[in-house]
């Protein structure tokens, strides 16, 4: 199925299931324990062997002398796999370093070993036991020494110009030119990579952890030099990704490694203080802001360029996209600089690009109505666009950024906030509170899926989609039982297994729309044969309350299988509207904050979306999403950073406990509101993605809230309290 | 072939069931758990004491299984995330946290909800915390309180608003006092 046109009316629109705030599917299963993760599974077909994987002890240069001797007597061990023994190995497209290093070491913790023995603890110490000496090279750790060496990009990438920015800003009454700074982040997802792998002669198989499971098959044949189909990958349960598990990663190699050298399925799940600097992470901006604008508040000229870091042959943050697209202005100038740096890889966490751009313009925004003298909320509603700034003929899908902003204020009391900082008092604390856009595309992906309809009257989905704990069981479900006219428990939903059809899968927001769908367009197929089963006409039939309609005749759904299981597969594909429409999502982000006088101490005391993100499939599952992404904003925001060592080249605070994220205590009751929307041009479904709207904005919200409180303007992120504690207003 | 590394026997009680084992005396009680008892509900997020994902209840008190040996545990019994209810038969506080979806990926799920019933347990028995108005006295079962005595726990998907929900409800405390509390800072 193609979707080219704007959907009519469907029988999605019913709404009987699809857009109820039921509990997910799956719920019982995870507040049990009974949903097993990667590292869990039973079906494996013998014993498994424990791996424990070595990282390298340096951030770049060569292994000088490798020795396993003692580490291979030891009790228990198996094997020993490093580059030295291994199979040559092919680098997964997606991957900027090789995930097996050695000789050459490409960044600090690149996996240079695995350890295979009876128990973990045998694995574990006889990993400590392996020798391994360096000759060590100079690298590249410091982004602003590497600065003034970063390149421009080509394509998407590419500087961008409208109009004339350099004379419009030179001219404007009105300017703010600022630089900001974002620090290298981590997913710090709770679940660690983990993989049970093994051979049956030469085919591999998976139990893993990722979020896209069709890449993930293509990159081991990739890696392994073998034919995909040949490789089989489940990932049903995923304790949490946010960008981190979108790629194949060391542990699936080093399992695989592994098992084919002692013939036996290997489990490994990466150690805690192994993943930060082995993996990928967010990696820091310095993004420097210049805005134009009349005296009225009309902006003439906007211009974010951002430099940002990654490995040879890697590639930037992308922090102006939403500049692109957020607010009108004639002139505008954005420019993406990427150094070459030697720190671990670079690539996607939630919201790549987004999110700490907006953390960047965002605050820009605020200093410029702070300059004009105007309430930020309504400097943001003056400047809206409702079509493409760069193309002006290009209308937005739908554009409700005015209404977010609006109701927001309305709900939130931000009538109450002094518009002069440092003014809100309340005993020891200064109060203050801070407003942000949110803005993020939405994004489709052609998405496949599989239907069963059984005698009995139950349907099964079959999709390789996987769900990260943003809800994909449930809204799969759902979209069956609404397609099928079919009650929730009626339905069965099968995801992250490679033998079913390629989905979506989860990343950049687009999971819930095109997955579903995926599953629309299967179940359209479904009812045609089940209509066709029962002798009606497939154009005119009814499905609701477990029954086919069509004029006055009516059916059981159960009785179009009676003779045998029907199945109908069909993938979603998608047609030139992205390309007629920007289709993006809208939030506006309120945040109340208490900084302590005399400590410094900045607490959240009230946060508040109002996401703009067309129909929501299912208001419970949408808003965790939105708290979720909301909490990790306050992580961004005031405590998250993973501080470079310039010397060394790695993350220091490479564990649960030195990369601080947002706890209990950290985060308030949190609001959230979705307005009643349905976008007709993205998909059948009208809907469009929420998980990484709920973070773009948040950041900056709470930025402009501590400067409310405070006064004092912190434009290097996070926002601790060494940075402002001196400049704090004296105590009355 | 070096010596093989020491094992002692342990015996102890899981959610009601004698387990007898022969144990590397380096194993957790996490990984006994995990490993050799087979029961998975009970989570590894670091193995470092850092995260509560591992949570579970000895002799009602709860610990952090990854950094206790399972050898130290002769004669205790633990009640891990299976013991506190089934999919059939949930526990109140994994039936709140499935209603006001305290969750998302479900990985510090076992560990949020073990610790959440030692909490309410906690606060109950007079066991004080930072955040008490009077150290002295007994602390009040707010959300201020749980949200402090949870923060051992983390959850990346963010879901802390929710769990909340679901611990002032299995509480039985007014959600609206409870927003009050916190504003309070
Ligand atoms: S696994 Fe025990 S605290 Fe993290
Ligand atoms: S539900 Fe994913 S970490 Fe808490």
């Amino acid at each position: 199925m193609k979707f080219e046109t704007p959907a009519g009316t469907n029988p999605i629109d019913a709404m009987k299931v699809i857009g109820q705030a039921v509990d997910r599917v799956d719920g019982k299963l995870k507040t049990t324990g009974q949903a097993p993760y990667a590292y869990e599974h039973s079906e494996i077909p013998a014993k498994p062997a424990f791996g424990y994987v070595i990282g390298a002890g340096i951030a770049k240069g060569r292994i000088a002398s490798f020795n396993a001797e003692e580490a291979r007597r030891m009790p228990g061990v198996l094997a020993i796999v490093s580059a030295k023994n291994a199979q040559p190995l092919g680098k997964g497209s997606m991957n900027t370093a090789k995930l097996l290093g050695g000789p050459n070491v490409d960044h600090y913790h690149q996996a240079l070993a695995v350890v295979v023995a009876e128990s973990f603890e045998q694995a574990r110490s006889a990993a400590n036991a392996v020798r391994i000496t360096y000759d060590r090279a100079q690298g590249r750790f410091d982004l602003v020494a590497q600065k003034p060496g970063a390149q421009p990009l080509t394509g998407n990438d590419a500087d961008t110009h409208t109009g004339d920015f350099e004379g419009a800003f030179a001219s404007a009454p009105v300017q703010v030119d600022q630089t900001y700074t974002t620090p290298d982040q981590n997913h710090a997802m709770m679940e660690p990579f983990a993989t049970i792998a093994w051979w049956e002669g030469d085919a591999l198989s998976v139990w893993t952890s990722n979020q896209m499971i069709a890449w993930n098959k293509r990159e081991l044949a990739k890696t392994f030099q073998m034919p995909p189909d040949k490789v089989h990958v489940r990932s049903p349960f995923i304790g949490g990704g946010f960008g981190g598990k979108l790629f194949l990663r060391a542990d699936a190699v080093m399992a695989a490694l592994g098992a084919k050298a002692c013939g036996r399925p290997v489990k490994i799940a990466m150690p805690r203080p192994l993943m930060l600097n082995n993996a990928t992470h967010r990696p820091a901006t310095i993004q420097r802001i210049r805005l134009g604008s009349t005296r009225d508040g009309k902006l003439t000229a906007i211009g974010h360029e951002s430099w940002s870091g990654d490995l040879p042959g890697g590639g930037p943050e992308t922090a102006t996209q939403q500049t692109r697209l957020l607010y009108a202005a004639a002139n505008r100038l954005t420019a993406l600089r990427l150094a070459e740096l030697d720190l671990p890889e670079a690539n996607a966490m939630r919201a790549p690009g987004e999110a700490p751009g907006l953390m960047a313009l965002e605050i820009a925004i605020d200093e410029m109505a702070e300059k004009l003298a105007m309430d930020p909320v309504k400097f943001r509603v003056l400047n809206d666009t409702q079509v493409d700034p760069e193309h002006p003929q290009r209308p937005f899908s739908q554009r409700n950024l005015v209404r977010c902003l609006e109701d927001g204020a309305a709900r939130f009391g931000w009538s109450r906030r002094s518009a002069r900082p440092a003014q809100m008092r309340e005993g020891r604390w200064l109060i203050g509170m801070g407003v942000a856009a949110g803005f993020r595309n939405n994004i489709n992906m052609t998405s496949a899926a599989r239907v069963r309809l059984a005698g009995d009257g139950t349907v099964t989905v079959e999709t390789d989609m996987t769900d990260i704990g943003t809800g994909s069981y449930t809204i799969i479900a759902q979209t069956a039982a609404e397609m099928m006219g079919l009650p929730l428990e009626k339905v069965r939903v099968k995801l992250g297994d490679s033998s079913f059809p390629v989905s979506a899968g989860s990343g950049g927001q687009w999971g819930a729309n095109s997955s579903t769908s995926g599953v629309y367009a299967a179940c359209a197929k479904l009812r045609d044969l089940a209509a066709q089963s029962l002798g009606m006409d497939p154009a005119s039939v009814q499905f609701a309350d477990g029954e086919v309609r069509a004029g006055n005749r009516s059916a059981p759904l159960a009785d179009a299988a009676k003779s045998g299981e029907l199945v109908a597969e069909e993938t979603m594909q998608w047609g030139d509207l992205g390309r007629k429409f920007q289709q993006s999502t809208f939030g506006a982000h309120f945040v109340e904050v208490a900084v302590d006088f005399y400590t410094g101490e900045t607490r959240v005391r009230r946060m508040l979306a109002v996401c703009a993100a067309g129909r929501i499939l299912n208001p419970k599952t949408a808003r965790s999403q939105v708290i979720g992404a909301m909490t990790m904003g306050v992580g961004g925001a005031l405590m998250e950073e993973l501080a470079v060592d310039k010397r060394f080249g790695f993350f220091v605070n490479h564990d649960l406990a030195g990369y601080e994220v947002p706890v209990h205590a950290d985060i308030p009751h949190q609001d959230v509101v979705f307005l009643d929307e349905e976008d007709d041009k993205v998909s059948p479904m009208k809907a469009k993605g929420v998980g990484e709207l709920g973070l773009c904005g948040v950041g900056a919200a709470v930025a402009n809230a501590v400067y409310n409180a405070t006064g004092v303007r912190v434009r290097d992120y996070p926002i601790t309290l060494d940075k402002y504690l001196a400049d704090l207003p004296e105590p009355v | 072939m070096a010596q093989q590394p020491p094992t002692m026997a342990v015996s102890l009680e899981v959610n009601g069931e004698p387990q007898a084992l022969m144990l590397d005396t380096r194993t957790t009680l996490l990984d006994a758990l995990r490993d050799h008892i087979g029961l998975m509900g009970t989570k590894k997020g670091c193995d470092h004491g850092q995260c509560g994902a591992c949570t579970v209840l000895v002799n009602g008190i709860r610990i952090n299984s990854c950094l206790s040996l399972a050898v130290m545990h002769e004669g205790d019994a633990v009640t891990t995330i299976e013991g506190l209810g089934t999919p059939q038969e949930l526990h109140p506080m994994q039936a709140a946290f499935v209603k006001h979806d305290g969750f998302q990926c479900g990985y510090c799920t076992p560990g949020q909800i073990c610790s959440a019933v030692a909490v309410l347990d906690e606060i109950k028995a007079g066991i004080p915390s930072h955040v008490q108005g009077d150290i002295g006295g007994a602390p009040d079962m707010t959300v201020l309180e749980m949200r402090e005595r949870m923060s051992g726990n983390l959850c990346r998907c963010g879901a802390y608003s929710n769990i909340a929900e679901a611990m002032a409800e299995v509480a039985g405390v007014r959600i609206a006092e409870t927003h009050d509390a916190e504003v309070r800072v």
